[in-house]
């Protein structure tokens, strides 16, 4: 079963709209019994972080995310989602993140005075790619049905991203205006999509099904 | 670095149907809204928007049904647009499955719902949509109600208030340039775009190809809308059979007219008087991507 946590942020149904196309058994929850007794954990969001983060805490939910992510399972966090698995973000103040993966949140950092105008948020389709600087193998993750694409698109919709402690967890990077970011993020049993899966088409649905057979 | 540029497919819909009229006049029925979405979709459109055309006259937005089927198959993102007037319309568009709504009309009367819902949804999720109308003088002036009325509000400002206020992105329609397949109003997308620092999509005019790349390069547009160019190269699908007029999804009910059947009824033949020359997605995409705007390939 796998569980969509339900803390009040968020559009939950077009998520499960397409695990459900997957054929997948998916359920929204946000009861702790049901949250820790899943084989999946999809952690959704948008908005703002101080929103998501206070949300998380008021029903004790984020102790509960916290145990499931420790125990090993799969989990995945989509946009805001994956931001809070973060230790802290920059986003109007310095808002403690659930500290499942070391690093931090920052805004883009917008075009130069003189350069090329751009907007914030991203707003769009962007492409993912392995990182240039580390040797990443796409074979056994999420990205799998990717591994042998040219190009693959997927739809973001952000105004900041994540910046873990280790490259390492950069499991693949995309640019923007004057920044280049981690798009996909991955620790052992966690993992992270800055853009939304369930609104990339059939890339994206991709993504959720390697999720799934995982 | 540059990254693409979005090219969205806009449905005007009443009831079931997808309709198309001329500078937001006289709606002509060309299909039902859910076949074209699916075709859309499967062509590579990056987004939808859906327009509520008889909002104003129902005083509210009616697409919550057409939302839920149609955001359960397609995995790309919906905008809704039409009569949104309270929180409470903005959270069942949501839940139904919409990833923005876009706001005139009420915005217009009360510019805080605007920071409202964007406070209480995210700025992501409220878009503010601008129907321009330019006058003789060069004066820029916001219309709402689809076309109905007008205000005194003047486009580039209200659309730098919008942006205090906390929209997330502008979809900035030339009511002058709707439907008449000439081009958009370039100068005024140009004015708003580099006035806000948030997405502009602009909207109405596309008759060709060209006019996607003059809109984004000269304009600075974002994204790119359209609706006649598109709906009129699907709607006469090759290997397909013709919709039937008669069909009962093309009835709205009893109690109102089943729309402008006109063009259907002459068997999608009819091209006289089209103001555009239709034109696939693809053909789109392929067009800018030759000519230095990237978009996304499928």
């Amino acid at each position: 079963m796998l569980t969509i946590v339900d803390y009040g942020v968020g559009n939950l149904f077009n998520i499960q709209k397409a695990f459900q196309s997957l054929g997948s058994d998916v359920r929204i929850s946000n009861n702790p019994e049901e949250i820790i007794n899943s084989d999946r954990l999809l952690l959704p969001g948008v908005g703002s972080y101080e929103a998501g983060i206070t949300a998380l805490k008021e029903n004790g939910i984020d102790q509960v995310v916290r145990e499931f992510a420790d125990s090993g399972r799969p989990m995945m966090g989509i946009c805001l989602g994956m931001q809070l698995m973060l230790s802290v973000s920059e986003e109007n103040g310095n808002w403690p993140g659930l500290d499942l993966i070391e690093g931090k949140v920052v805004r883009f950092t917008g075009p130069a005075p003189t350069g090329k105008p751009y907007k914030i948020p991203q707003i769009g389709w962007n492409s993912i790619s392995k990182p240039g600087n580390v040797d990443v193998n796409w074979k056994n993750s999420v990205l799998e049905s990717l591994d042998a694409e040219d190009t693959a698109y997927v739809y973001f919709l952000h105004s900041y991203y994540v910046i873990p402690e280790d490259a390492g967890c950069v499991l693949a990077e995309t640019n923007y205006g004057r920044d280049t970011f981690c798009s996909v993020l991955m620790k052992d049993n966690l993992v992270g999509c800055q853009f939304h899966p369930e609104r990339s088409g059939k890339v994206g649905l991709g993504i959720l099904k390697s999720f799934i057979n995982h | 670095m540059s990254h693409p540029t979005r090219v969205i497919s806009r449905l005007d819909i009443k009831g079931p149907n997808l309709v198309k009229g001329l500078q937001f006049e006289g709606n002509r029925v060309l299909g039902t809204a859910q076949q074209f979405s699916e075709i859309y979709y499967h062509e590579g459109a990056d987004e939808l928007i859906y327009q509520d055309v008889v909002a104003s006259l129902y005083k509210r937005n009616s697409l919550k049904e057409i939302v839920q089927k149609t955001s359960e198959t397609m995995a790309i993102p919906l905008t809704v647009a039409g009569g949104i007037r309270s929180i409470e319309d903005i959270n069942d568009l949501l839940r139904a499955g919409a990833d923005k709504v876009a706001i005139n009309t009420a915005a217009v009367s009360d510019p805080n719902f605007l920071s409202e819902a964007a406070r209480i949804f995210g700025s992501q999720c409220i878009v503010l949509s601008i129907e321009s109308y330019r006058q003789q003088n060069g004066r820029c002036e916001v219309w709402t109600d689809y076309g109905r009325e007008v205000s005194n509000f003047e486009t580039v400002e209200w659309a730098k208030r919008a942006e205090e206020l906390g929209v997330g992105e502008i979809l900035l329609t030339s009511i002058n340039n709707e439907g008449m397949g000439n081009g958009f109003d370039v100068e005024i997308v140009e004015a708003v775009s580099s006035s806000v620092s948030v997405p502009v999509i602009a909207c109405g005019g596309a008759g060709k190809p060209e006019h996607f790349k003059e809109v984004v390069i000269e304009g600075k547009a974002d994204a790119v809308a359209a609706a006649s160019i598109f709906h009129y190269h699907y709607c006469r699908p090759v290997n397909q059979p013709t919709m039937s007029y008669s069909s009962a999804d093309l009835r709205m009910g009893a109690q109102i007219d089943s729309g402008n059947i006109e063009f259907l009824n002459e068997g999608y033949g009819g091209e006289d008087g089209l103001m555009v020359e239709p034109c696939s997605i693809s053909g789109i995409k392929e067009f800018l991507n030759n000519n230095g705007v990237e978009t996304r390939t499928t």
